[in-house]
């Protein structure tokens, strides 16, 4: 049984925006897999929520006119792993958010919620990052759209109103055609896990598949909110996929980029050392997936 | 032997996956009332005063009870026999609700509700007031001088016991052995090591938890039921925690989903019969949270092993000395006999040529207590045991294996100090079967002077087990059968089952010694202490083999009974059983019978029961007569001689046997990221025969996954700061799941234990062991790095490797 004082079902997202609007003790309620647990600990107990669980217009993948894709907020982690349009535009997203939990959580916890939580260890956020994802909120002011870069403001804090209600990610379509990468999960055990560090790497190659045209590096847990690694990014364009010292240039530059904290978890030299090794093998998978050849 | 032996289907199975079994929380009545547990907020304290006005405000609140209400006396929780000897019995040094905060956690008031919800806001409403001493959460601290003495009402200071033991002569010495060592074999033909080796707390993760529910009798018997190992233990703890006499306190176990040895221990059943008292008798139901389960339970020791080892450099084990540390937490709850059991295996496990040493502490700390978990110190014996075999064959330059051969305990080995004999000796076999199954010559060979990231490396770890408690503690357990009329039998035993399967393999004893056939024999699993027979419960490896023996002896009993009344029947045809519908049959089967063998008179002692059919043997030739039904039967209705056959006894065990086997696994340590990949494990046990070779080998799949999360990943983290436990919960608290688990191979050395019932020896705590030590092992080969500290978390690794230049 669950402390809740309310619960009401939204029909829609202006629905859902006016009940959050009426009751200013109210939060969202989606998938459930964060928030029912904040309730259970006592942290969120006695609050009011706002289901956007069976808004329609939340769920699934589509191709817009222009070429882009959006993916509903409320879209499930299993949904998108086996949907035909992320399999075949972003993989990488789909493998990404099938490292979450175990299948049960996976069938039930949404993109939207992994996102709007706020947390640096979101399996989706590098990933989202590392494709410049853009979200769509909507607010009793109306809609408005932030680059997932200007969303985080610290940790478990966005820039998102309590009354703004997440409609869906947009990813342009330059952040994903000709575009390859691979999303590593670090977790102390393979399943039911919390990312010790996560690490996203794209590339992008040459024609001739030889050069880096571009790479792009994001990694959750490495600082309090999910970030970008630039200079690493800079560090290896137009560099050879078989330059020996492209993997070392890479790291160095990440470390000098990113800000991980010692907690009982793990220890700051234990994430830096994951920072540099899981950016290396992300980017060797990265240039394979792209049909780059990679000395051995 | 017929159905001993044989692969049969759990009897529990069909009501177990379709969710048909009755737990704890399946048997309470509508409408009870639901029990919280406020838990303190400093780890060392006095609590001073309480302000309920606001729990008190919750809808929905029955009775709020304190600290400052509950009877004023002390009560043991261990899982022991009683013992009626002052100076064997447990610690009393717990009460219902404490004044005197002793951990993080600790409990300190209790709220009865209408419902959950409202009796846990309450709980967080309660608030209390505290004079704050420093928390003291490390067995150093403990053990300081000017260290808050935690229970000063039992103990002049933090120390529980403090024991001494030797192998070899009783004052043996290992400072003096060097010196002789030294003189006998020159300083330069011998090693000598020092070292020490450090074991997690950790916590036992069973599926369901704590719960119980209980309420008064019209005629005041207090009636709980409750998901526990030991419901006559819990009879006994409640009794005296509530000044009650036992008579006046039941306890019912019905299924329960997991115990591990933290519910070998009185949990909350205690306070929750005082909640019920104080609530007129109504039902009360408490139900703890994994959170409270993890932090206010019970844990296994994190012990501290202090060693020193000496040994020629050809390999030959001199002399040996372990000082360990347990840290015991709060309360005393098992108390030493964890950490003596670790110092025991010490000093079994090997043979040193001039003697061993060993002193144990077991000392309060303000922090989780710790009690029993699965393999009761051994885990931690083996760990430190191991470690140090595996330094000293490295140091040495000798294949650990070869090292192990020489110097582990010898068959015939009897252990001076308590007499336990290892009557059937197949640790060795063990080690070749394990060996040849992994390749473990080859690998050792193949795996040299490896360079690069990843490398691979084979490892093993040795362990012995004793099989139950005697002669440290009593040993005893009751059986009774009752027949049916349609000749099968109920099978009632205080032993209880805890999803380890022993219904099933009581039932299988039974209906091998009555003859009865295995699906006519109905083990009653519920345990009800008004009707059951004694027994103490499900601990020490000790039911198959205690228990085990008690169903022999019972059964063996109704068997003789039975014959005897059948031949009654045979040799009476002509007065009363001529007048039964069993007349002809029986008639029938005497002509038979005295054609085959003609006597004067037939004894039950001449006949057997066959797939539950009385025969008679005449050489290889079965003789068949009828059906036990038939003798059932008649014996219930009969006019002329009626008799309800039944049997019941008590078997005082007074025999021990040590059980043994290795681990030897093969892995794939990736440094960079401080991964250990497992590519193959096989782990091989001498537990004598296996009465049920499938449920044997799941019993070692599940200790192999217990153990290794024991060597990779399973710790509970302590803040020193403030005593407070950091990840008690199943997200932070990192036991294995399926995704982290290979293939469990396992293999069998069934040798006959001369005292075991059917020759079987201890099988459900051994497979916890030696997983850990075996992969610390395989990590030495492969990388040279020596981890002393288990759990080897990847973070640890990376510093080793870091620290060795690997990486």
């Amino acid at each position: 049984m669950f402390d809740i004082k309310s619960f009401y079902e939204a029909k829609d997202v202006k629905d859902a925006v006016r009940a959050l609007v009426n009751d200013p003790d109210a939060e969202i309620i989606s998938g459930g897999t964060d928030v029912l647990i904040r309730v259970r600990e006592g942290k969120d107990a006695g609050k009011s929520l706002v289901s956007i669980h069976n808004i329609a217009e939340l769920k699934g993948v589509k191709l817009l006119p222009d070429g882009d894709i959006f993916i509903g907020a409320g879209t499930a982690f299993s949904h998108i792993t086996n949907d035909a349009l992320i399999k075949e535009k972003i993989n990488m997203l789909g493998e990404a958010v099938d490292t979450v939990g175990g299948p049960q959580i996976r069938n039930t916890g949404t993109i939207g919620g992994n996102i709007c939580n706020g947390a640096t260890s979101a399996d989706s956020a590098s990933t989202m990052w590392a494709l410049n994802a853009e979200l769509v909120l909507e607010g009793p002011d109306g809609e408005r759209i932030v680059p997932i870069n200007e969303f985080y403001t610290g940790p478990g804090k966005t820039v998102r109103d309590r009354c703004e209600v997440c409609k869906g990610f947009i990813i342009r379509k330059e952040n994903f055609e000709g575009w390859y990468g691979r999303y590593i999960k670090y977790g102390k055990r393979n399943a039911m896990e919390i990312a010790t560090l996560g690490c996203a790497v794209r590339v992008k190659l040459s024609e001739d598949k030889k050069n880096i045209e571009e790479a792009r590096l994001a990694y959750g847990v490495a600082g309090p909110t999910p970030l970008r690694c630039h200079k690493a990014e800079a560090a290896v364009k137009g560099r050879a996929v078989n330059d020996p010292e492209l993997y070392d240039v890479f790291a160095r530059e990440a470390l000098t980029e990113v800000n991980p904290r010692s907690s009982w978890r793990a220890s700051k030299e234990f994430r830096l050392q994951l920072i540099e090794e899981l950016c290396k093998r992300g980017l060797k998978d990265a240039i394979e997936l792209a049909g780059g050849e990679v000395d051995a | 032997m017929d159905i001993v032996g044989q692969k049969v289907t759990r009897v529990d199975a069909y009501g177990k996956v379709t969710g048909e079994a009755k737990y704890t929380a399946d048997t309470e009545p509508r409408d009870i009332l639901h029990a919280a547990v406020v838990h303190s907020t400093i780890a060392n304290g006095l609590v001073k005063s309480f302000d309920l006005s606001e729990a008190l405000k919750v809808p929905g609140v029955v009775k709020i009870v304190t600290c400052f209400d509950v009877p004023d006396i002390g009560f043991p929780t261990a899982g022991h026999p009683w013992s009626v000897e002052e100076k064997h019995q447990d610690i009393c040094d717990r009460k219902l609700l404490n004044k005197r905060v002793r951990l993080y956690g600790d409990d300190i008031a209790a709220v009865v509700a209408t419902d959950e919800v409202a009796a846990k806001k309450a709980a967080r409403l309660v608030k209390a007031e505290y004079e704050e001493y420093k928390p003291i959460t490390t067995v150093e601290e403990a053990l300081a001088e000017d260290a808050t003495v935690l229970h000063p009402e039992v103990r002049k200071d933090n120390v529980i016991v403090k024991s001494h033991m030797t192998m070899g002569e009783a004052d043996f010495k290992f400072d003096e052995a060097v010196k002789k060592a030294e003189e006998e074999y020159g300083k330069d033909n011998l090693v000598l090591l020092e070292k020490e080796y450090d074991t997690p707390r950790i916590s036992h993760c069973h599926i369901e938890l704590p719960v119980s529910w209980a309420y008064v009798e019209p005629n005041g018997k207090v009636t709980i039921t409750s998901s526990t190992q030991i419901p006559h233990i819990v009879r006994n703890s409640v009794a005296m925690a509530l000044g009650l006499p036992i008579g006046k306190v039941r306890v019912i176990k019905p299924y329960i989903g997991g115990g591990f040895g933290n519910k070998q221990d009185v949990l909350y059943e205690p306070l929750n019969a005082y909640l019920s008292m104080v609530c007129g008798g109504r039902p009360v139901r408490l139900e703890i949270s994994r959170e409270e389960t993890i932090i206010g339970t019970r844990t296994r020791h994190a012990i501290k092993g202090k060693v020193k080892a000496l040994c020629t450099k050809d390999g030959k084990l001199l002399a040996r000395k372990l000082e360990a540390y347990a840290n015991n937490g709060a309360y005393a709850s098992h108390g030493h006999a964890i950490c003596a059991n670790c110092g025991t295996v010490f000093k079994d496990l090997y043979h040193d040529d001039m003697g061993t040493e060993v002193d144990c502490w077991t000392v309060y700390t303000s922090s989780p207590t710790a009690g029993a978990m699965r393999a009761y110190g051994i885990p931690q014996s083996v760990w430190i045991t191991e470690c140090m075999t595996e330094d000293l064959a490295h140091a040495i330059g000798m294949d650990p294996y070869e090292f192990r051969m020489k110097n582990c305990m010898e068959e015939g080995f009897k252990d001076p100090g308590n007499g336990i004999t290892f009557h059937s000796y197949g640790l060795k076999k063990c080690m070749e079967i394990g060996a040849e199954r992994i390749g473990y010559k080859e690998k050792l060979e193949a795996y040299k002077n490896q360079t690069g990231k990843v490398r691979r490396g084979i490892g093993m770890a040795i362990f012995c087990y004793k099989t139950g408690v005697y002669p440290i503690s009593l040993e005893t357990a009751s059986c009774r059968m009752v027949l049916n009329q349609d000749g099968s039998a109920q099978l009632v035993m205080g032993a209880t089952e805890i999803g380890q399967g022993a219904d099933t393999v009581f039932s299988q004893m039974a209906a091998e010694t009555t003859g009865i056939s295995f699906d006519k024999i109905y083990i009653v699993s519920t345990q009800d202490t008004d009707v059951t027979p004694f027994d103490t419960g499900a601990y020490a490896s000790r039911q198959t083999y205690v228990s085990g023996m008690a169903v022999k002896k019972c059964a063996g009993i109704l068997r003789e009974r039975i014959l005897d009344y059948a031949a009654y029947m045979i040799n009476n045809e002509v007065t009363d059983i001529s007048k039964t519908i069993y007349a002809d049959v029986v008639k029938a089967a005497k002509e038979r019978l005295l054609k085959a063998m003609p006597v004067d008179e037939v004894q039950g002692s001449m006949l057997d029961i066959v797939n539950s059919r009385v025969v008679a043997h005449k050489g290889e030739e079965i003789i068949d007569l009828f059906d036990v039904g038939v003798v059932a039967d008649t014996a219930f209705y009969s006019l002329d001689r009626s008799e309800h056959i039944t049997a019941e006894c008590t078997n005082h065990c007074k025999d021990n046997t040590f059980a043994s086997g290795c681990c030897f696994v093969d892995v794939e340590v990736d440094m960079a990221v401080g991964k250990v990949d497992i590519k193959n494990i096989v782990q091989v046990h001498d537990s004598g025969i296996l009465i049920n070779p499938k449920l044997a080998e799941a019993q070692v799949h599940g200790g192999m996954s217990m153990s290794l999360g024991y060597g990779l990943s399973e710790e509970l983290l302590v803040d020193p700061k403030t005593g407070r436990v950091l990840n008690d919960n199943l997200l932070d608290y990192k036991i294995p799941t399926a995704m982290d688990t290979p293939k469990l191979n396992v293999e069998f050395v069934q040798l006959e234990d001369p005292t075991g019932p059917y020759g079987n020896k201890a099988l459900g705590e051994p497979p916890a062991i030696p997983v850990a030590p075996a992969i610390r092992s395989a990590i030495l080969n492969a990388t040279g790095v020596s981890m002393d500290v288990t759990p080897m978390t990847p973070q640890r690794l990376i510093e080793a490797f870091k620290k060795e230049g690997l990486i």
